[in-house]
């Protein structure tokens, strides 16, 4: 009592409590991830389940991903405009919009949407299950919950993500196309070649590689919040939270890593 | 035969399980009673192995459960059913689904085999032709029901019951008290039930076991707890609101570790 009164080691202690929370979160994750890779290889492999989650994060995603896709593509054109009509360089606004979708903006946004539709919604079907013990039920039945929630998530997200982006990428210099050719005057054929001419295999390459990780990403966090809910329903509430939250930190972060890495493996 | 040796679990600095010591026979119903959140949940979940202990060893036939690896424990939960205090279906099945869980996922049954144990499973617990439904379209007694029914469908040695008459109402818990009766002898299960009801302990038991600061303080026949003259069991047996029980919770002071 004496020493939670004292501004300062009332600070001190709760810095310590929040690395040691950060610890766990770290250790745990670690933790589920390596089981989440060793139930993958185990047989049997549900496919129908796999589907099941892939259908869930991947098709009932698309009208959202459309949606954004095709916003990226248009704000990207327009802001683009802005500075190239000044330099009298319209014609690289193909190339800039097909670069910094395909490397950079469809695979980040795309990801973050993602996490925000899916991830949310796995953290918080995990944490209900969690707290109306259907965990433990699965248990009881023999039935191992990493390998019946974790596993088809992960491998259905992993999987979805890179289409996903592939897909956004595709509506957003579509985009740019309709703002380039029916806003700018910029001829249709001359937008496409620029577009294919500036983009190189490693672009699409290294926007698309990067995703696999984000999809794990997305599946590994929410369904780590969500087997640790503790509470009832503002539990579930503050796992989907922390899920989105911690997601969107990781992403971005993962993002930062893997485009310092290309950078110098393909310079 | 299950037996329990030297039991304990301590969690955030709580001992919520104390050196406990038990014997179950086999085919006998032995009801577990005591304050809510004394441990007998806890209990349970051991038994299962959801949880592991601090100390102590859980022998069921000979076998101790608190040391096997994933597949022999697997191997056991296959002989070992749980009927959850909120029922635990899996809300995005249907009741049919439910109940042949464990055939579909372990039973390598063909469809035909499946349908008619679930439509049998059901029958048990007098829930004919609503396999198609959702979880979401039945009362609280009836998830009980369908959770029983999902716990026998696998053909269970031994079946854990945690609160069974929790939530529900007077009728409705007789009626999931006569069935216990009838599954208990027409299957011939080992059962352990868990419950602070004791209208229904009363009905169901083979023995009653009293559980209090994390051990069992009384074991006996029905009658002999129902008359015992410890006075711990005489207070919560009879209800009462002050007694042992209620005095130890008043003389805790704020930061005490208290055991109800």
């Amino acid at each position: 009592m004496i020493f939670s009164r004292n501004p300062i080691s009332a600070s001190i202690i709760l810095i310590g409590k929040r690395a040691i929370a950060f610890g766990y979160f770290l250790g745990g994750l670690s933790r589920l991830s390596f089981e989440t890779f060793y139930w993958a290889f185990v047989p049997p492999y549900k496919k129908e389940r796999i589907f099941e989650q892939a259908k869930r994060a991947g098709v009932d995603s698309l009208p959202l991903v459309s949606l954004i896709g095709f916003f990226m593509g248009v704000i990207l054109a327009f802001q683009t405009a802005y500075l190239m009509q000044k330099l009298g360089s319209e014609m690289y606004i193909a190339s800039i919009v097909a670069l910094s979708l395909v490397r950079e903006l469809g695979p980040v946004i795309t990801a973050l949407v993602v996490a925000g539709r899916v991830g949310a919604a796995i953290a918080a079907e995990i944490g209900s299950m969690q707290v109306t013990e259907q965990i433990d039920a699965l248990e009881t039945m023999a039935t191992n919950p990493i390998k019946y929630l974790v596993v088809p998530r992960f491998l259905a997200l992993s999987l979805m993500l890179p289409i996903l982006v592939l897909y956004s990428d595709i509506i957003g210099i579509l985009g740019g196309y309709m703002i380039c050719v029916y806003r700018l005057g910029i001829p249709g054929s001359m937008y496409m070649t620029i577009t294919f001419d500036s983009l190189l295999y490693k672009d699409v390459f290294t926007g698309l590689a990067k995703t696999v990780f984000f999809g794990m990403i997305i599946a590994l966090v929410s369904c780590y919040q969500g087997f640790n809910v503790e509470g009832g329903a503002v539990g579930v509430g503050r796992a989907t939270m922390r899920a989105v939250v911690t997601t969107f930190i990781l992403i971005l972060a993962a993002d930062c890593f893997f485009t310092a890495l290309f950078y110098f493996i393909f310079p | 035969m299950i037996d329990i040796k030297n039991l304990s679990k301590v969690f955030n600095s709580r001992q919520v399980i104390d050196g406990l010591n038990l014997k179950i026979e086999t085919g006998q119903t032995l009801v577990i009673i005591g304050r809510s959140g004394c441990g007998k949940s806890v209990l349970l979940k051991h038994i299962i192995g959801l949880l592991k202990p601090d100390h102590g060893h859980i022998y069921i036939d000979g076998k101790d459960v608190t040391v096997l690896n994933t597949d022999e424990m697997n191997a056991l939960r296959t002989r070992v059913g749980m009927v959850f205090q909120g029922a635990a279906l899996f809300d995005y099945m249907t009741v049919g689904e439910n109940v042949g869980f464990s055939l579909i996922e372990h039973g390598h049954v063909d469809r035909t085999e499946l349908l008619e144990r679930v439509e049998e499973s059901l029958a048990m617990v007098d829930l004919h032709g609503i396999g198609n439904l959702m979880p979401s379209e039945l009362s609280g007694g009836m998830k009980k029901r369908v959770s029983l029914a999902r716990t026998i469908c696998n053909r269970p040695e031994i079946i854990l019951y945690d609160e069974p008459t929790t939530g529900v109402d007077p009728i409705t818990a007789d009626s999931i008290n006569e069935l216990i009766r009838s599954l208990h002898d027409k299957l011939k299960v080992t059962s352990i039930v868990v419950t602070h009801d004791m209208k229904s302990a009363y009905k169901i038991a083979d023995r009653i076991a009293m559980m209090y600061q994390g051990k069992i303080i009384a074991e006996g026949a029905p009658a002999e707890i129902e008359h015992s003259q410890h006075p711990v069991v005489h207070q919560f047996v009879n209800g009462l609101a002050h007694g042992p029980i209620t005095e130890t919770i008043e003389h805790c002071r704020p930061g005490d570790i208290c055991i109800t």
